[in-house]
């Protein structure tokens, strides 16, 4: 076994595969034990005595962050529920700056004693690995907040929400599909409720209350005759939401080739016409390989844009600190100094930010105590900015961190990882239907799918749930095969015209994996439905 | 603490399983400790130190199971977990494919606990990774990299008298060198149960070797290729095709195993007659734990024999609904391979790519197991058996499937992470398009 007991999600069927292997850390417990907080005094009171005895070893700096991280995930095939759990995982991690190096310890056993020792102990290891540095680490300025507080804004607690009434809700998505014409159905429902005390040697004292969530399916319909099957996943986004997402709402609906959802989601509706799709897409003809106008649903173009735009932008990447796992990036700092860099074209901008309502990555401050706010990273198509948390801030002659640090676990080092990296909408008025009028020969691409990018983020190939043709302004029948593959450089100056406001929507990656060990984080990309000229296509059809 | 003998981890099932009222109960307990260092920019980044335990109860009534866990083992906790387990299983819906737990089994002793694994320190870690560094410094290029060891135990126990017990170390070992220009990038990855297999040095030369080499690489005209897959690479794809030796997809329609007309390609010839592929808990090179985690005894399995699908894994409910015996899924896979060198393959090839590895490798299409990725950390041109120059790297659009289909000659196997596999020559593998990335 590694360094954490991941309890892995093994009893979702193989049809399902983009849901397996999905890691939730913790022990399980009862609902009623998930509901009642830990004492913010106590929290106070032990985050004091881990900070106090870090000083007294000789940290220059501390930080103290006491985790209580919930998960409740429910998994289902065609009639039947396969897993239900409740996990918690609590404990503390101490991470101290001595002599000039970082140190940290993480412990489950909350007394004053053990606190004190594992504030020592991660003093010990920076000392040590002080020997092995090559410059001492250099925090950008942060003032202390004192005590405050910041909760997600959801508007019902989905873990108060009785189990029978989520089973009820996932059974009767099952039942949609089943009764549409679906061979087999999976579906799931993952629910995440960070609670995180931070406090730190420069005087805050964060209180916060986080809440994410993720209903998803897979439809699944086989021919037995031919040996060909198709699925169909559903066009659901993980947000930072309370169970009012699950509570569907009109106007919370996009007219598209079919429904479309926002910030309400109707699955039961989606699994009816998922069933529908399914079939459509085995008798769906394949895709002529070649050039082709793109348009594409922010469904899909998230992926796209946190693969392309995300992970290159991350500061620590562009460093070198990632070489070993995740790779490096394409957009180095000199393309940064340059201030000329031309990422895509001018009406290419994207904003990160970490106070986006409804968004995975929205929280009040980070894990190192910095208040979370918004910035451009590429505006009018030129790279401006990266992530930086407040050991890189320097490196960008910024005065303050951007608030980036992320932790998913308290026994995890917390580090810099995505805040929510959203393209702009289009500033003039500009439906999906007025976009699609204009193409000649083109595919309109729903839902995420296969996805595959190099560690510099240079060469991609992504697929989506749905490739509709487009021929001469009009949307025709579904295409087989299709993977639209690029050059992030070449795709985003391709970029020749984004809707308006009105079609803006956030999708999300709820199991993001960076670092060594592995750690995972959500974060959200919004984008409003856009349009790529003269994209590579390919086949992916083959014969066994 | 975290470790325990056989003998203590029997001694707290027993107890945890005699506060059980349920008609059947599964008690598991495991453990784990080790540590890590991580490396990046030719200095160490972070290090750190773990020990955890933990115990899970599953309970049921008729077909309704709930568990539980804990990590405290008193008594009181124990019974307390128990009631727990019992508590959710009365309000869980019944699980119409539950099956009875098993009868006792038997399992011979496991051979991947090392005790030289199990003792290393936080300096025997550093002096490790002390030696990548130097070896990165020296050679004037920059080191990213990771060295993890754990050691672990994990035993099972049911109210039919089952019992279960495991123990295992491991060390794995990865870097990635670099030069200033960031033009040349090299990897090695490594993994054992036997720390004294591991050498941190020759393994960084081998990485800085591939870092040096690969810089300055040439564009070549993407298409189809013979090429020599190093062991890594050839993994990386073979782990994607054994986890579809899936019975209830294949019998479902739904996997590349199912046939046209309904039923499964069990039998058939799906591969190149080259092609054997195992998987044994208790090969030296390759040792793991000796049961599943339902404790069905893990053995010894054919899963190609000569190109031809032998088994299928099941899960207990599905082999006794389709009548056949439960095999559990792959784990501990061996690919058989020849005697030839990785050098002796180049020699023998007329014109190739050398793939020392791939990246980012995802499904494109399961009824054809079609996957995409890329080359990474070194690929180079062969002509006339010599590697003639380094090429920018590829992204590949390849079933598993066809390739081994297309093996041409298979070089002697080695541990490469999980699995042991060969290097392989395969014909006709197919590069889709170039990528700037190295």
């Amino acid at each position: 076994m590694k360094r954490r007991d991941f309890i892995y999600l093994s009893g979702i069927g193989a049809g399902a595969a983009m849901l397996q292997n999905i890691p939730v850390f913790g022990r399980d417990i009862s609902m009623e034990e998930a509901l009642m907080p830990v004492d913010t005094a106590l929290k106070k009171r032990m985050a004091d005595v881990a900070l106090n005895a870090a000083r007294s070893k000789g940290a220059t700096y501390a930080d103290v962050r006491i985790g209580r991280y919930l998960n409740q995930f429910i998994t289902t095939r065609e009639k039947q529920v396969e897993n239900i759990s409740n996990t918690e995982s609590y404990g503390m991690g101490i991470r101290v700056i001595a002599n000039g190096s970082w140190g940290f310890a993480a412990i489950d056993k909350l007394d004053d004693d053990n606190i004190a020792r594992a504030a020592g102990v991660a003093v010990q290891i920076a000392k040590v690995n002080s020997k092995l540095l090559t410059e001492p680490v250099r925090l950008a300025p942060q003032k202390g907040y004192g005590e405050v507080s910041w909760k997600s804004p959801i508007e019902k607690n989905a873990f108060e929400v009785p189990i029978k009434e989520k089973t009820d809700l996932l059974l009767a998505v099952n039942d949609a599909a089943l009764k549409g014409g679906a061979t087999f159905v999976n579906s799931s429902l993952f629910l995440v409720n960070e609670q995180k005390y931070f406090a730190s040697t420069e005087g805050s004292y964060i209180d916060q209350d986080i809440h994410r969530l993720w209903p998803t399916f897979t439809v699944t319909k086989t021919d037995a005759k031919t040996g060909k099957f198709e699925t169909r996943n559903a066009l659901s986004s993980p947000m930072g939401m309370g169970y009012e997402y699950l509570i569907p709402k009109k106007e919370e609906e996009i007219k598209s080739v079919d429904i479309l959802y926002k910030n309400r989601y109707n699955m039961v509706e989606d699994a009816t016409t998922a069933a529908r799709q399914v079939d459509e897409k085995l008798k769906s003809k394949p895709v002529e390989p070649g050039k082709y106008d793109l348009v594409i649903d922010p469904t899909n173009l998230f992926l796209t844009i946190h693969e392309s735009v995300g992970h290159p932008t991350e500061l620590d990447r562009v460093l070198g600190y990632e070489a070993n796992y995740a790779g490096t990036s394409f957009l180095t700092l000199d393309k940064w100094e340059s201030k000329k860099f031309n990422f895509g074209s001018k009406l290419v901008n994207f904003e990160a930010d970490k106070t986006q309502k409804h968004s995975l990555a929205a929280v009040g401050y980070d894990d190192e105590g910095v208040k979370c706010k918004n910035w451009d990273i590429i505006k009018d198509g030129v790279l401006v900015s990266y992530q930086t948390i407040r050991d890189q801030a320097h490196i960008l002659n910024l005065p303050e961190s951007q608030g980036c640090c992320y932790a998913d676990s308290w026994s995890s080092v917390q580090f810099q990882r995505m805040p929510n990296v959203s393209l702009k909408p289009g500033k003039t008025p500009l439906s999906v239907n007025e976009m699609i009028k204009n193409v000649e020969k083109g595919i309109y691409i729903l839902g995420r799918n296969s996805y595959s990018i190099d560690q510099q983020r240079y060469n991609f190939q992504f697929s989506g749930q749905l490739c509709y043709e487009i021929n001469k302004g009009e949307i025709g029948g579904l295409l087989k095969g299709v993977a639209y593959q690029s050059n992030t450089q070449e795709f985003w100056n391709s970029c020749s015209a984004i809707c308006d406001e009105k079609d803006y929507r956030v999708g999300g990656s709820f199991f993001d994996g960076k670092g060594q060990p592995s750690q995972v984080s959500a974060v959200s990309h919004g984008c409003s439905t856009t349009r790529f000229n003269g994209i590579n296509v390919i086949n992916t059809a083959r014969k066994i | 603490m975290a470790i325990l003998s056989k003998e203590e981890a029997q001694a707290i099932l027993k107890k945890t399983l005699s506060f059980s009222k349920a008609d059947e109960c599964e008690v598991s307990l495991g453990g784990s400790e080790g540590g890590n260092i991580r490396y990046a920019r030719n200095a160490v980044s972070t290090a750190g130190e773990i020990s955890t335990m933990g115990l899970a109860v599953s309970s049921t009534f008729g077909k309704k199971t709930g568990s539980a866990t804990i990590n405290e083992f008193d008594d009181a906790s124990l019974e307390k977990v128990v009631r727990r387990a019992e508590e959710l299983a009365r309000l869980a819906p019944e699980n119409p494919e539950y099956v009875s737990v098993m009868e006792p089994q038997t399992y011979r002793e496991s051979i991947a606990f090392v005790p030289a694994t199990a003792a290393i320190n936080p300096d025997a870690r550093a002096e490790m990774v002390l030696k990548s560094l130097q070896v990165a410094k020296e050679a004037k290029l920059e080191a990213a990299g990771f060295l993890e060891n754990s050691n672990s135990f994990r035993a099972i126990m049911n109210s039919k008298g089952l019992f279960a017990y495991n123990k295992d170390t491991d060390i794995s070992f990865s870097v990635t060198t670099r030069n200033e220009a960031g033009t040349g990038s090299g990897y090695v990855e490594q993994s054992f149960n036997d720390v004294k297999k591991l050498d941190t040095l020759a393994q960084t030369r081998i990485a800085s070797g591939k870092a040096t080499r690969s810089a300055t690489a040439k564009a070549i005209e993407p298409g189809k290729y013979t090429v020599i897959l190093e062991p890594l690479a050839a993994k990386d794809m073979l782990e994607n095709l054994v986890r579809g030796f899936d019975a209830r997809s294949a019998d479902e329609g739904r996997s590349f195993m199912s046939k046209k007309g309904g039923g499964t390609r069990l039998g058939e010839q799906l591969f190149n007659e080259q092609v054997n592929i195992y998987s044994d808990p208790f090969h030296p090179e390759l040792p793991g734990a000796t049961w599943s985690g339902d404790g069905r005894p893990q053995e010894k399995t054919v899963w190609v024999d000569k190109g031809v699908v032998k088994n299928l894994s099941y899960t207990r409910f599905w082999a006794q609904k389709q009548n056949v015996k439960a095999i559990p899924p792959a784990r501990q896979v061996i690919m058989e391979g020849g005697t030839a060198s990785l050098e002796e393959l180049i020699k023998g090839t007329e014109k190739g790519i050398l793939v020392t590895r791939f990246w980012y490798i995802r499904s494109v299409d399961p009824q054809t197991l079609l996957l995409t990725g890329l080359t990474r950390d070194g690929t180079f041109y062969i002509e006339n058996g010599k590697i003639m120059f380094p090429i920018k790297n590829f992204r590949f659009n390849e079933s598993p499937i066809i390739m081994l289909n297309n093996v041409e000659a298979l070089g002697k196997a080695q541990r490469s992470g999980n699995m042991i596999v060969p290097p392989m020559k395969i014909r006709d593998f197919t590069f889709s398009s170039l990528s700037d990335a190295v």
